[in-house]
């Protein structure tokens, strides 16, 4: 560890850096960039959600005979609402962590890259 | 009802809050500590603490009495209490951590700048608070009156007190521990009876849950009639009873029908209403999903506890534990709906379905040591629920009063308002005994679905909302809202659309907020706010770059 070195490092305007705090447009770009991202990622799995539960309640109506199946000697809406629906919420939630949070990680390298 | 068990479990339970209350109190030393735990607490903690927090009396006994009565329907309840927060993680968690604001009022000025629109906000936090908060005390009540037998107003008046102290001396620090401890009190509560439970239905040779000749008594059973009503026999014989007959049934009778309870039998209750063609069955239950998945985000004790995670990150992790641990929960009221259909029909009679949880123990156990412990558990898990979301729901109403309306925010401040926040729903408790617990808190959902959610997804992801475009969506969408829950709690009785448009809003009313807020936002875009730019940069960019 060369102290000097970190202390330099330090010093260097960090120019990206700047461009975001002092509202350029550039720095506008960037944060609109993020955001979009960020919100596309909510909306598509907001639909995953709308599709494989809101859907249900359309299903049983158009197709009265799936509401009507049984898998273990219980009818399918009882196990898909009453212990299915849960686990499946939770892996949804579980993927939008991980993505939402690589959206950030791109938009801090982008931020932090070595100054050329 | 005797058992010599379930009164001590209360007093413990009881006195376990308040003695958690004080080990935190002495901990809370500032204003800033006092207020918002410091920001100290972990994922696990704080996710434990919403979880605890957000189980309340609808969770823990309304949605089993609710399947009771109307079957496989009734579902969308916990599916939608949990769905909430996945809507909460991915449209406004992180970002609200970010933004700083501590309630909503907070964020309508810090996003758009406006006093006034913090005043409406306010005012909104205030009338969701009191009426999440009436049900969780009526709830105790009956809880009361059902297990221990002891009057209604003692065990309403018994949690207000409790709670109003523990908050206005412990404080949010205080209230983080306690809703941590309820989670999992509340999750044993029901978890533990329920395996004795289905150990009792396999060795009961797993009695059918709808049998062929319509629900039975398992017992010999005698139901007071409390309504004038007609009850309808299996073979079709009508007959009229008056409040104060007694119907006593022998062992094996088939559960006749009556007037006065709304239930559905048979095929009715195993498979859902959609499937048959009836477009009200499908509206009220994509209005309850509405409600639920979107209305979470915009309950106000919800959102204080984000503002104890460290981070935008760790919010949403807290998050993700939040939905796991909700969920979980969400297993076991479904059991005990279904359970309850073959161990504790008279309710059916009765209509006092929001007890079934607390009777099916000692019904499909007996009155042995067994069955009066797990009752006991039972009633203290309820106990847990009330106490816990009331005290959240108090925090963030005591929390927004003293800040906005009745003061400057000091701790004698929130002391204060704490005591007024607590008073109004112990009164309204004790005079408005009728309502129907679930569909109390449903109607909370869909008010914070129409004015709240709107507010907080446009202003988090989009720039162009203005003060005057929020208010508009807020008065028009929530007031609707509002509108539609004063009718169905007050009105006149109505039937057909007009009954279903009301007494399931949110399907209208979340569309007319979302509608109102981005048209007249769109229309007054001169007044967008001049440093929108910095707050979505402040909202949305990771605090790893300390910017």
């Amino acid at each position: 560890m060369v102290l000097a070195e970190v202390a330099r490092r330090r010093a260097r305007p960090d120019l990206t850096r700047a461009e975001l705090t002092q509202q350029t447009e550039v720095g506008d770009v960037l944060v609109r960039g993020l955001v979009r991202a960020q919100l596309a990622l909510a909306l598509r799995l907001s639909l995953v959600v709308a599709i494989g539960l809101g859907g249900l309640p359309l299903l049983f109506a158009i197709a009265p005979r799936v509401a009507m199946a049984k898998l273990f000697g219980i009818n399918l809406p009882w196990l898909l609402l009453g212990v299915a629906a849960f686990p499946f919420l939770v892996a949804v939630g579980w993927a939008y962590v991980r993505l939402a949070e690589r959206n950030e990680q791109d938009f801090t390298d982008v931020v932090q890259r070595p100054e050329r | 009802m005797s058992n010599p068990y379930v009164i001590p479990a209360i007093i413990v339970v009881t006195l376990a809050t308040v003695a958690i209350g004080f080990y935190g109190l002495t901990l809370a030393r500032t204003t800033s500590d006092f207020l918002v735990a410091s920001r100290m607490v972990s994922p696990t903690w704080n996710g434990a603490a919403i979880g605890g927090e957000y189980l309340s009396a609808a969770s823990f006994l309304g949605i089993a009495g609710l399947i009771l009565k109307h079957g496989v329907d009734v579902l969308w309840y916990p599916v939608g209490f949990a769905a909430g927060y996945l809507a909460l993680l991915l449209f406004v968690a992180a970002p609200l951590r970010r933004s700083g604001a501590f309630t909503l009022p907070d964020f309508c000025e810090l996003r758009l700048g406006s006093r006034r629109l913090r005043k409406l906000a306010t005012v909104f936090v205030v009338f969701i608070g009191w009426l999440y908060l009436v049900p969780q005390l009526q709830g105790a009540g009956l809880t009361v009156a059902t297990v221990a037998g002891g009057p209604y107003e003692l065990g309403a008046l018994l949690v207000g007190a409790v709670v109003t102290g523990n908050v206005a001396l412990g404080g949010m620090r205080a209230v983080t521990f306690v809703q941590a401890f309820q989670y999992w009190l509340k999750l044993t509560a029901l978890a533990v009876p329920a395996i004795f439970l289905v150990l009792q239905w396999q060795s009961d040779g797993r009695p059918a849950v709808t049998p062929e000749a319509g629900t039975v008594f398992p017992a010999a059973t005698t139901v007071v009639v409390e309504h004038a009503a007609t009850l309808t026999l299996p073979d079709g014989t009508t007959r009229e009873v008056r409040p104060g007959d007694e119907l006593s049934f022998a062992e094996g009778d088939p559960v006749p029908k009556i007037s006065s309870v709304d239930a559905v039998d048979g095929a009715d209750w195993l498979l859902p209403g959609t499937a048959g063609d009836d477009d009200r069955e499908l509206f009220a239950t994509y209005s309850l999903i509405l409600a639920t998945f979107l209305g979470t985000m915009g309950l106000p004790h919800v959102l204080v506890r984000f503002y104890t995670n460290p981070d935008g990150a760790a919010a949403r992790r807290t998050t993700l534990v939040v939905l796991a641990m909700v969920g979980t929960f969400y297993l076991l009221p479904t059991l005990y709906g279904v359970l309850g259909r073959i161990y504790t029909p008279q309710l059916l009679l009765t209509g006092r379905s929001d007890a079934v949880v607390v009777l099916l123990p000692s019904a499909a156990l007996g009155n042995g040591l067994t069955g009066q412990l797990l009752a006991a558990l039972v009633a203290a898990g309820a106990f847990a629920a009330f106490l816990s979301t009331s005290s959240g729901l108090l925090t963030s109403v005591a929390g927004v009063l003293s800040t906005d309306l009745l003061g400057r925010g000091s701790v004698r401040d929130f002391r204060l308002a704490t005591i007024v926040a607590g008073l109004v729903p112990m009164l309204l408790a004790l005079y408005v005994s009728g309502l129907d617990v679930s569909q109390v808190v449903g109607l909370a959902f869909a008010v914070a679905a129409s004015s709240f959610c709107p507010l907080l997804v446009l202003g988090i992801w989009w720039r162009g909302l203005t003060d005057v475009g929020t208010a508009a969506g807020i008065l028009v969408g929530g007031g609707a809202a509002v509108g539609a829950v004063l009718l169905t709690v007050v009105g006149p009785e109505l039937t057909g659309w007009p009954a279903v448009l009301l007494a399931q809003p949110a399907a209208w009313t979340v569309p007319l907020a979302f509608t109102v807020m981005i048209t007249v936002s769109w229309a007054t875009r001169r007044r967008t706010p001049a440093d929108v730019a910095a707050t979505m940069l402040r909202l949305h960019a990771p605090e790893a770059l300390r910017l």
